[in-house]
């Protein structure tokens, strides 16, 4: 059963929870992978990970290599923390990023939309300089933070090889600069 | 909208009312268990009825948090049960079980159905996962949210809010609005728990929570316990009040998934965009025909985003009609005129129920000098105590609407008249 301790919080992934154990054996791996459905006129990718297929309600599937960048769709931005470990990480940036992979399927505003937190390229929770830099628009790429064998949770870095927006949309009114 | 044979036996729209409603003082420290603030509610609805225990046969309840059961509670009061069920569920369960009540009496399993939410949820549970809580293994879905800092409400639903302001313009001080009439309808309810009027500079100048959502965006916590009363409209007149009765309810509707309703959007779309086509087909009015609602108010942003998808205004334009003064007591539909979860207290929508209970009856609760009975009489003056007003009854009302929220992506709907 992979456990660790992440800021706190001891993370589980329950020996019957296959799907989980399996999503989170690839994030360990640094090699990110969803469920693809195995009915071949369907092959729908899904996230997240599922018991059977959200669009033709197959129970097969196989897991397959996904292209881990993409676009930031939106975010929240936590300023008063409340889990004990995230209050010296605040402000913190929980952003919802659409892949470029599925992106528009199977009908126009549906798409694989990602959770993570913004890190640095080092995957470190990102600083306020960072934070002020992300917002809707911005393109972004997966990293991982290792935990315990078997888990490793995915979250987003600038994609320095990608164009960025000149300037991606921020909620407007800015806290203590960010 | 095509309508439906309303003859049919099967037909329920205007076959049901409510005709008790209670509640306890909504409080931060009540220092009694959810058992006593229970019956402490469910007391005074049956007061309010003037309905004895024996006559009551089936109970309801639901709880994400603390709660008691039903049996205990029902025990505890001498009402001898033909019928309970408590269910798990938080905000919008109120309509949705109202709705289960009416079913349950059709089916025959009982007559009359007391509905009641108890909590202690400032005291003992709050919703945002403090306390002991925050030491609990996550695991599960729980590692796609809470492992990223990602799970109390307002961090949850930040995400839908956020992309509402980027689709259309929505801007902070428009939001507010909501915070700020709320506040003014507060001010005018003996009951509420924060009674001061604000500004929108108060909202947008509180401190920041979670992006886009300010400490004056969130709704308060506190302690009670809320209760009604469900019969069939042949046993309704036998009672103290005028019954309000029930034109249509809609219970539990979602978006196609709600862990993640954000794969499947336009994420600042919510449940509402369903559950329209129910509660209005249901109750054979649209939103046309309702002249107050009850819009419920965890945050700013929920009363306006339902507002909008059920069609009170067009989509993206949901900014504007909250700070337009339609939402006023004294404009053209008022919204949660006890103040709602914003000023009056937290209780997973059963307070604005009651509430519009009380408006359709003409009695809500207010500053208006009282008749030697005890009724207001009803100045219509909206201004504060202080200034001459103090009243929050609104005139000539016929029909009302509840819109529950649970998240984004789940939600419930009530449509009542005047009976």
């Amino acid at each position: 059963m992979p456990q660790g301790e992440y800021l706190g919080m001891t993370l589980t992934v329950l020996d019957l929870d296959n799907e989980n154990l399996a999503y989170f054996q690839h994030c360990a791996d640094h090699d990110f992978h969803l469920q693809q459905c195995a009915d071949p006129e369907c092959a729908l990718i899904r996230y997240p990970p599922g018991t059977a297929c959200p669009w033709c309600s197959g129970r097969e599937f196989n897991w397959v290599p996904v292209d881990a960048r993409g676009t930031v769709h939106s975010y929240g931005e936590v300023h008063h923390a409340i889990q004990p470990a995230f209050r010296e990480r605040a402000p913190y940036m929980i952003l919802l990023v659409e892949l470029d992979t599925q992106a528009g399927e199977p009908t126009e505003h549906e798409a694989l939309r990602v959770a993570g937190n913004l890190v640095d390229a080092d995957g470190n929770f990102a600083g306020p300089d960072l934070v002020k830099q992300v917002g809707i628009g911005s393109r972004m790429r997966m990293v991982f933070a290792d935990v315990a064998e078997g888990l490793a949770l995915p979250h987003w870095t600038l994609d320095d090889e990608a164009e960025q927006p000149e300037t991606p949309w921020r909620y407007p009114q800015a806290v203590n600069g960010v | 909208m095509t309508d439906i044979d309303t003859t049919a036996d099967k037909y329920l729209r205007d076959k049901y009312a409510i005709i008790g409603v209670g509640e306890t003082t909504y409080t931060r420290g009540s220092g009694m268990t959810t058992r006593a603030l229970g019956t402490w509610a469910i007391k005074n609805a049956m007061d309010d009825a003037g309905i004895p225990a024996s006559e009551i046969d089936g109970m309801m309840s639901y709880s994400g948090n603390d709660s008691t059961a039903s049996p205990m509670l029902a025990g505890d009061l001498g009402i001898r049960l033909n019928f309970y069920m408590d269910v798990q569920g938080g905000g919008s369960s109120s309509e949705a079980l109202i709705g289960l009540a009416i079913g349950a009496i059709e089916a025959g399993m009982c007559e009359t159905v007391v509905v009641f939410r108890s909590m202690n949820g400032f005291s003992q549970v709050r919703i945002g996962g403090t306390g002991a809580r925050a030491s609990v293994p996550v695991g599960g879905d729980a590692l796609h949210s809470a492992a990223y800092g990602w799970f109390s409400a307002g961090q949850n639903f930040s995400p839908t809010f956020m992309r509402h302001m980027y689709d259309y313009g929505t801007t902070p001080e428009q939001v507010a609005m909501v915070k700020v009439i709320h506040s003014e309808h507060a001010s005018n309810n003996p009951k509420a728990y924060y009674k001061q009027r604000v500004t929108v500079e108060d909202v947008v100048n509180s401190r920041m929570i979670c992006k886009p959502l300010h400490l004056l965006d969130c709704c308060v916590e506190t302690d009670n316990a809320t209760a009604l009363i469900v019969t069939s409209v042949d046993k309704a007149y036998d009672y103290r009040n005028t019954p309000a009765r029930i034109l249509g309810v809609a219970g539990r509707v979602c978006k196609p998934r709600i862990d993640m309703h954000f794969q499947h959007g336009p994420i600042s779309t919510v449940a509402g965009h369903y559950i329209k086509d129910i509660i209005y087909r249901n109750a054979g009015v649209g939103p046309e025909d309702i002249q107050c609602t009850g819009a419920y108010d965890a945050f700013t942003f929920t009363s306006m985003l339902q507002l909008e998808d059920y069609g009170f205004c067009e989509k993206g334009e949901g900014g504007d009609y909250v700070s337009s003064g339609i939402m006023r007591l004294g404009g053209e539909r008022p919204n949660n005129t006890s103040g709602g979860h914003l000023c009056e207290g937290y209780t997973h929508g059963m307070n604005m129920i009651i509430e519009n209970v009380r408006q359709l009856r003409g009695e809500v609760d207010c500053y208006c000098p009282q008749d030697d009975n005890g009724k207001r009489i009803h100045s219509y003056n909206y201004a504060p105590p202080e200034e001459g007003g103090g009243c929050r009854q609104v005139p000539d009302l016929e029909i009302t609407q509840n819109l529950g929220w649970a998240m984004p992506g789940t939600g419930s709907s009530l449509i009542m008249r005047k009976g």
